[in-house]
């Protein structure tokens, strides 16, 4: 945590000095010194980097750059954004348009997956199986960006069933939350799916499953009781890298469907070389990365029982 | 008079495939290492796949080739001045492609443009018509009735000329087949199609139809027409997307090329030595993994731009400035990656260093370098294959997104990110203009499914739990 907040810090400020960033701000060429100066004492950039000779006492290590833009963020306190608003409001604002979009996919997309990756299993060996793995690697060699362009483009604007993009609050949400959660389940479906039949055919192999069928279970009470549940580890594993984007939103689909959430957000704050948002961002996305992971592990121990927290 | 330009990311990739070639002889070299490679030669996926990269890897060579042309001479000048444009090798090959510029949008295979036009006749009266092209079927007369009867002759010509080309190196293979497995040549031509080879040649020799056909089509009817349209400035869609192809290779390759070296060293260090050496190393990639790579990607970016707009003295063309921007792309999305391939290879060193025959040669007092170096790391050169090839077609999708989110490749760069960005404004324009999308995806499709392929084939060949099944 303290190293990913060290790493920004050197990324934003030593490398690229308060200098550069308020002269891009400014525009490029004409700038006097003296607007540079002032933009930066409005902004807070005028401190020294680490190390404040001039105060006193322990003002020489509050009244810095590092302490007030870098420290601050391990209170939740993101400051403003360098162009004055209050970045703090404004995620908690965005949250929800986010979250909308990010849950259902994440709920649905899985259950997808996993059951598209079991009806494979099942057909294993036949021809179904065969076209299935077809189609997933081609599914997977197809950029995302085409799924969105092609949906947004056969959907909306073909047969006009659903807006293009666009979000309101409340009970509307449904119609435009839609397309991009459909989109988004899509994008991911061959490449986990596959995964998803690699696992399940490195557990049907296994010693149990065949005791499970020498005592004439049905096939498909040995695949749902027996070898989804074992098979759940190593996807519960993969899963975790997906939280913290859960979170951050999906930065395509937002910007891609006009939705006012995160993705959208940090979007904006790099085209607008807004490096206060982005900053907040990154150290926000590191801290859900964190709870990703002790997620994780509490979710091993509850498809696990042999697995104990130590 | 030429004088030729060495790219960054050129000499990297002439580096790289000096190393591939290297590692072939040392493969030749080694019988026990021939094993995973007949078996991917049986494969017939894993052959036509790897024909496709291959003709990629070429396209992306001879792109790979820059000079700067002598601009004219004037009088009293002193030194020859070059100019500004920096070509490649390709771009000669393809001039026909590079020049016929329309003045705007057209659709394949048009004679006309895409949008009206007002034009002011001899009597002063303006009607408004669509214009024909500069270039595009402007042997035709009167395109409306001749234009497909036009092309169906000339795709039997190219279809002609294909099926000479492949019977031509269908003959040139069977001879020297023949002279391999000493047989005389009916014999030898009859065995090369039969089904239990080593080498698949059937398929190999489809695959190279396919190719030659494709190849053919492009230099005999993209002459006078524009297989793929134009795009807004009136450039031919077919060439950019040729040209993308070198800016996605050299994002897959490089990107691998540049995160190997940190990812080998520190996870076998990290497993082999245990103690501080792996909670530093684990702190480290624990603590990069943890950022989101694409914020990471975009703030370093950003950076990259700050400085370089604060340093325009260093890039002598617009091309150099490019390539930096690219290179260090590159570099930045080795950042983010390295991290999985290096907790593999920790953990896959961690089992190896318990095993009797590093324990032997620790006892036997072998230094730990040489022991990384001798005996971890020749043990763990499939999984580093493995996890390179699989690596090579999600950083190619990656570049599409990146550059939609501003932060990939230069902007004047030619990508299949930077078309298909343009292209969604493209789709909105009445009436839709769908080929640059359209080549976009072609050649984006086929580089990643025939890696996808090739990969899996990799990947059965060399992974050991596959090999017994």
């Amino acid at each position: 945590m303290i190293g990913v907040n060290l790493i920004t810090f050197t990324l934003f400020f030593i490398v690229n000095s308060p200098d550069d960033m308020a002269r891009m701000h400014l525009g490029m060429k004409r700038v006097t010194p003296e607007a540079i100066e002032k933009w930066k004492s409005g902004h807070g950039y005028d401190q020294p980097l680490v190390y404040n000779a001039q105060s006193q006492g322990m003002g020489k290590l509050t009244d810095t750059i590092f302490y007030n833009k870098s420290v601050r963020l391990f209170v939740f306190d993101f400051g403003s954004s360098d162009d004055g608003r209050d970045i703090g409001s404004d995620i908690r604002e965005r949250m929800w348009p986010s979250l909308a979009i990010a849950l259902p996919m994440f709920m649905i997309g899985l259950l997808v997956y996993v059951s598209f990756a079991m009806l494979l299993v099942f057909f294993r060996g036949t021809y179904l199986d065969l076209s299935g793995v077809i189609l997933c690697v081609v599914l997977m060699s197809i950029s995302g960006l085409f799924y969105i362009i092609l949906g947004q483009f056969m959907i909306s604007k073909l047969f006009h069933l659903l807006p293009i993009s666009g979000y309101q609050p409340g009970t509307m949400a449904w119609r435009f939350v839609l397309l991009p959660v459909l989109i988004g389940i899509f994008m991911g479906l061959g490449s986990s799916s596959r995964l998803y039949r690699t696992f399940f055919l490195e557990e049907i192999n296994k010693d149990y499953v065949r005791t499970a069928r020498a005592k004439g279970l049905p096939e498909t009470l040995i695949l749902f009781r027996h070898v989804l549940k074992n098979a759940m580890i190593p996807i519960l594993t993969g899963v975790v890298a997906v939280l913290p984007m859960l979170f951050m939103g999906s930065l395509i689909l937002e910007s891609f469907f006009g939705i006012p959430g995160l993705g959208s957000y940090t979007i904006e704050a790099i085209s607008g070389q807004d490096f206060a948002i982005v900053r907040a961002m990154v150290f926000l996305g590191s801290v859900l990365y964190i709870i990703g992971l002790i997620l994780t592990d509490i979710s091993y121990t509850l498809v696990d029982p042999r697995v104990r927290l130590s | 008079m030429i004088k030729p330009v060495f790219l960054w990311t050129d000499s990297l990739l002439m580096f790289l495939v000096v190393t591939i070639v290297a590692f072939i002889f040392y493969v030749r070299s080694k019988e026990h290492l021939h094993e995973p490679w007949r078996e991917i030669f049986k494969s017939r996926i894993a052959l036509a796949s790897m024909l496709i990269l291959l003709i990629y890897i070429l396209v992306a060579l001879l792109d790979s080739m820059h000079f700067r042309q002598a601009l004219p001479e004037t009088e009293g000048q002193l030194e020859t001045q070059y100019s500004g444009d920096v070509l490649s090798v390709l771009d000669v090959l393809m001039t026909p492609l590079r020049e016929q510029v329309e003045i705007t949008y057209s659709a394949p295979f048009a004679a006309h443009a895409h949008s009206r036009e007002t034009r002011t006749g001899e009597d002063g009266s303006q009607t408004r018509i669509y214009p024909r092209l500069k270039f595009g079927g402007v042997h035709l007369t009167d395109p409306q009735t001749e234009r497909s009867g036009d092309v169906l002759q000339r795709l039997f010509i190219v279809v002609v000329k294909t099926v000479l080309g492949i019977i031509g190196l269908y003959a040139l293979l069977a001879i020297l087949l023949a002279r391999r497995w000493q047989t005389d040549l009916k014999q030898a031509a009859i065995r090369l199609l039969s089904r239990k080879q080593s080498v698949s040649w059937k398929t190999l020799l489809l695959m190279m139809a396919l190719v030659m056909f494709v190849i053919i089509f492009i230099a005999d009817i993209g002459r006078h027409y524009h297989i793929l349209g134009t795009d807004k400035v009136g450039q031919d869609v077919l060439y950019q997307a040729i040209k993308s192809i070198r800016t996605g290779l050299i994002i897959g390759t490089l990107t691998t090329l540049i995160m190997l070296p940190f990812a080998v060293t520190l996870g076998l260090m990290a497993g082999y030595y245990r103690g501080w050496v792996d909670d530093v190393i684990q702190y480290l990639y624990t603590t990069l993994n943890s950022i989101p790579g694409v914020l990471l990607i975009a703030a370093a970016i950003l950076m990259l731009q700050v400085y370089m707009a604060n340093h325009p003295d260093m890039f002598e063309t617009m091309a150099e400035r490019a390539d930096m921007r690219l290179l260090f792309l590159c570099v930045i999305l080795g950042v983010t990656t390295w991290t999985g391939l290096c907790r593999l290879l920790r953990g896959e060193s961690l089992k190896l260093k318990e095993l009797e025959y590093v324990q032997a040669a620790d006892a036997f007092g072998v230094s730990g370098l040489r022991i990384l170096t001798r005996h971890l790391l020749p043990n763990l050169t499939h999984l580093i294959l493995i996890a390179v090839v699989l690596d090579f077609s999600g950083l190619v999708l990656a570049e599409a997104v990146l550059s939609y989110v501003g932060v990939g490749v230069d902007p004047t760069m030619l990508s299949w990110g930077n078309m298909i960005n343009r292209a969604r404004l493209e789709m909105a324009r009445e009436p839709m203009v769908w080929w640059s999308l359209l080549a976009a995806f072609i050649f984006m499709f086929t580089l990643v499914l025939s890696a996808n392929l090739f990969s899996d084939a990799v990947r059965d060949a060399f992974d050991p739990r596959m090999r017994h099944r």
